[in-house]
């Protein structure tokens, strides 16, 4: 199962390398948002406190959905992925693939974003690169797990563009409330251990449980 | 209908029309005087509320499990309940909270994951209504992730701050203002269960209309 999900892992970012219409688009989303976000809230050079976690997790969960409404939407256009499902594959090797697909690209992304937002906002974000990078993988992850299989849902239904950013915000709230608080925490003077281990390991509850639930219901509402 | 709803109908109209007066007389609380006494709409709504979430989350897995509609109608009854007396929580909510706190609105555990609550239910009804063909096992799945997210909203803004009273001074209240409580509580899941009931029905009776049009154009 494993193997399976690298090849359609293998596969989505052989077609992303080609053709670069999530990355681009994506990242391009992402850095605008920012840009509004230091035009909104930067006056006169400071920027406001405690604000740049909040920033970064808004970029990227406004990313996350147009990366998750794109990367399905293209397999919808040329009928692939009735292909994929009618494959001899176990369906969670699908969803498997996908869901690690979107976190490749989001990571992408926050790579761009994290330097951005410590420039723009005068954040001290790479002051603990092991924690954050920890946060932002298992937020990402969470974000993600939810995302892939709301949009692996949606791709037939009608208003599709429309309803994923509408099921996917309520789900993802403990995922943006745990990942703005972590962050939050490691931009701090003093570093405050206790309380990013904790929001770290509600991350990682989340996405255990919000895995585990995406890979068994992914079996039976693509099934018709 | 069955004949016990009518007369369940019209005890839980009577009860209605006599829960102010049974409000009236409860005793006043000491330091917030009239306004405590949205309590007792409160509390029974905001339980009304989780239960209709919970009927949804267990009606959507038993439905995905066996595919069965009658526990998908079900489902879709309780969304629509949870939304009604979302709203009488959420609207009751910050009126109390207004004299109690000093302010309409405080993002504690108990508010914040009934806000979500009430917009995940909002988003199930949407889907339903907009969603198309195959939005009901769509509707399923989101509602099951809606049930497990909501002990994860509970955990993290309950280590974030907490203000709301906890539900552990429900058995220690005295009986003048404990009947009226109860008095409300069990007028509420009356009401709840009649339009629960009502509104499974009228799903019923559609899915029946819907497959007596199939077997006339088949028949012609």
């Amino acid at each position: 199962m494993i193997r399976l999900a690298w090849l359609i892992l293998r596969k989505d970012l052989t077609v992303e390398v080609r053709s670069g219409e999530i990355a681009y688009t994506t990242l391009f989303f992402a850095v605008t948002c920012v840009l509004v976000f230091a035009f909104a809230l930067v006056r006169e050079g400071r920027p406001p406190e405690d604000g740049a976690a909040g920033i970064l997790w808004i970029a990227i969960a406004f990313a996350g959905n147009l990366a998750l409404g794109r990367a399905f939407e293209r397999e919808r256009q040329a009928e692939t992925l009735r292909a994929l499902l009618l494959a001899p594959t176990p369906r969670p090797a699908v969803y498997l693939g996908k869901l690690l697909g979107i976190v490749v690209l989001l990571a992408g992304t926050e790579a761009i974003l994290v330097p951005l937002i410590a420039l723009l906002f005068q954040a001290q974000l790479l002051a603990h690169p092991f924690w954050l990078s920890a946060i932002l993988a298992a937020g990402t992850i969470g974000f993600a797990a939810v995302g892939t299989l709301f949009a692996a849902m949606l791709v037939r239904a009608r208003s599709r563009d429309v309803l994923l950013p509408v099921l996917l915000y309520p789900i993802t709230v403990p995922v943006i409330i745990a990942g703005v608080r972590g962050t939050a925490a490691l931009l701090q003077p003093q570093f405050e251990g206790d309380i990013v281990r904790f929001w770290f390991a509600l991350l990682i509850a989340f996405d255990a449980v919000f895995v585990t639930l995406s890979l068994w219901t992914f079996e039976s509402v693509m099934t018709d | 209908m069955p004949k016990w709803f009518l007369r369940a109908a019209v005890v839980c109209a009577v009860m209605f029309v006599l829960s102010p007066f049974v409000i009236a007389n409860a005793d006043y609380e000491s330091t917030m005087g009239l306004v405590q006494k949205i309590f007792y709409y409160h509390m029974p709504s905001a339980w009304m509320f989780l239960v209709a979430g919970i009927v949804c989350g267990v009606a959507s897995v038993r439905f995905l499990i066996s595919g069965d509609p009658r526990h998908d109608r079900t489902a879709w009854a309780a969304a629509e309940m949870a939304v009604i007396f979302g709203v009488v929580t959420l609207v009751t909510g910050p009126l109390w909270a207004r004299r109690a706190w000093g302010t309409y609105w405080v993002w504690d555990a108990r508010t914040t994951s009934s806000l979500v609550q009430w917009m995940v239910a909002w988003a199930y009804l949407i889907l339903r209504r907009y969603g198309g063909p195959g939005s009901d096992k769509l509707a399923a799945g989101l509602a099951l992730f809606g049930v497990a997210n909501v002990g994860f909203i509970y955990i993290s803004v309950n280590y974030w701050r907490t203000i709301h009273p906890a539900t552990t001074v429900v058995p220690k209240l005295p009986f003048t203002m404990g009947f009226p409580l109860w008095y409300c509580v069990a007028s509420f899941t009356l009401l709840f269960v009649l339009l629960l009931k009502m509104r499974i029905r009228l799903e019923e009776q559609r899915a029946t209309l819907d497959s007596l049009y199939l077997s006339l154009d088949e028949q012609h």
